[in-house]
């Protein structure tokens, strides 16, 4: 696994090498573009202030993630059990989609008051669309043989989606919650673009406002990690909840 | 024990007409016995196996198991399917014990029995792999395993082989004997392979589409154990040549 790493991490090192060296050859003004070291140097200087902001966005990101999944998996139930709930709901849901979130942020806001309350709404109406879609693909891929198999095994409804369907779309979920952790990280800043006192997507414009272009870029880097440590994070419990899961759409291997 | 009384069955087909799947079918099956259904696609053999395993009503006439109409998927039957239909999630074992869990009918002694019977089909060893990690064949035998720990009185097979190349289905087919051979059970064994119904079976019902009806019963005289070197023989011939006929009629093809 770490050998599988090795082009990545080399990738990145050598595209940083370039860009430091275009920076320093070129003599790019830092407010334009800033070196790597640059960047790097402001957001040291203002560590501890960085810390706070990430600590503020970071909260954002989980509450807004725990409430898509907590509402996702109960509406794909619903929507995969039962042809009329799915009916009702899926055009309601593309519409949630199709509004720019970016446009309901003030208006929510102003409803809400300027707390954590709008910016956890926010985030959650980025993130939880993938989820309640793979969650209901998942429900309703069992293959019809399975579900057959359980009827002859005289299975209730609720035995049928407890020990037939939920388990097989387990590999189906993970793949909309990896989807959804990344995405939770976009919702927050959107959400702190419009409306916060804290967190990086406040942090980016104030700086901006003064032309800190370096710290800017030192709260996008921490941003990116942020997301990718999640998706890694929902990755390994995948692996370690559900081994079975991870490998799921590996070809299957005869003898 | 099995009984179809003049079972007819109509769908509704998907241009909003009906589709008749059966008309008319009568068959009595005695306890123990082995019966093929052979016919071409479409002539309603699964759905007769579905109607007799309760998962779907029939629309005309009858079906009784032991003199009691069969409504609903009944705990003496078990079904295979022509895919292996294992749970991906649960290991071998897991999933030969999955049906007897399910009905809340596992008891202490259950693994020891599975594990027992994955031994004779060859599975010994192979009890905490997952599918994935097995062959096609090797699926299947734990499928076949699954339906036969719930000690079922009436084995209910739907082309169970059609999906595995002809040199394990052969291997399969003695297997499946074996095992029927030790414990007894009525076998409704639906298969699109003639020579493989006339090896397996003491009968072979013979069904014809459009509606799917039964043509004919053909009465395998060929004596217990069988094996492939019976195919030479003429009473092996005199079976597979008259359902080659039935299902034919006169346009009986010819090699040019």
């Amino acid at each position: 696994m770490l050998r599988g790493a090795l082009p990545g991490t080399l990738a990145v090192v050598l595209l940083f090498a370039l860009w430091e060296a275009a920076c320093r050859f070129f003599g790019i003004r830092e407010f334009l573009l800033p070196a790597p070291s640059a960047i790097w140097s402001a957001t040291i200087a203002a560590w501890p202030m960085v810390l706070g902001h990430s600590w503020a966005t970071l909260g954002t990101v989980l509450m807004g993630f725990t409430a898509s999944v907590a509402i996702s998996l109960p509406l794909a139930m619903a929507i995969a059990a039962s042809p009329a709930v799915s009916a009702a709901l899926y055009p309601l849901l593309v519409v949630t989609q199709s509004i720019p979130k970016v446009a309901l942020a003030p208006i929510l806001i102003v409803a809400l008051g300027a707390n954590e309350v709008p910016r956890v709404i926010v985030t959650f109406l980025v993130a939880f669309f993938p989820l309640v879609v793979g969650a209901v693909a998942g429900l309703l891929a069992t293959p019809p043989e399975l579900i057959e198999l359980g009827r002859a095994c005289r299975a209730g409804r609720l035995q049928e989606l407890t020990r037939i369907r939920l388990p097989f779309a387990i590999p189906f979920v993970f793949s909309g919650l990896k989807v959804a952790a990344a995405l939770s990280v976009v919702g927050a800043v959107v959400a702190e673009f419009v409306g916060a006192d804290a967190g990086l997507g406040y942090l980016i414009q104030t700086s901006m406002a003064f032309f800190r272009t370096p710290l800017a870029f030192g709260a996008v880097v921490i941003l990116a990690l942020m997301g990718i440590l999640l998706f890694q994070a929902v990755a390994l419990a995948e692996r370690l909840l559900f081994p079975w899961s991870s490998g799921a759409q590996q070809t299957p291997s005869g003898f | 024990m099995i009984t179809l009384d003049r079972v007819g069955k109509r769908f509704a087909g998907r241009d909003g007409g009906e589709v008749e799947a059966l008309r008319d079918v009568t068959l009595h099956v005695a306890p123990g016995e082995f019966t093929a259904i052979v016919g071409a696609s479409g002539c309603g053999k699964s759905t007769l196996l579905r109607l007799v395993a309760g998962l779907v009503p029939p629309s005309t006439g009858r079906v009784t198991l032991d003199g009691t109409p069969v409504t609903e998927p009944r705990a003496e039957t078990a079904m295979v399917f022509q895919a292996p239909t294992l749970l991906p999630w649960a290991d071998v074992l897991r999933n030969v014990t999955f049906p007897l869990r399910l009905m809340g009918k596992a008891g202490p002694g259950t693994e020891q029995r599975a594990a027992a019977l994955l031994a004779t089909a060859g599975l010994a060893g192979f009890e905490l792999r997952l599918p994935r990690e097995l062959s096609g064949g090797m699926q299947q035998r734990v499928a076949i395993c699954r339906a036969l720990l719930q000690s079922p009185r009436v084995l209910l097979m739907d082309e169970p082989f059609g999906a595995l190349d002809a040199l394990t289905r052969e291997e399969m087919s003695l297997e499946l004997l074996r095992i029927w051979s030790a414990s007894p059970m009525a076998v409704l064994f639906v298969t699109h392979s003639i020579p493989e119904a006339v090896l397996l079976a003491d009968r072979v019902v013979v069904m014809t589409p459009r509606p799917g009806r039964i043509a004919e019963t053909i009465q395998v005289g060929l004596p217990r154990p069988r094996s492939f070197d019976q195919e030479g023989t003429d009473e092996f011939q005199r079976c597979a040549r008259r359902i080659r006929a039935l299902i034919y009629g006169d346009r009986l093809p010819r090699a040019a």
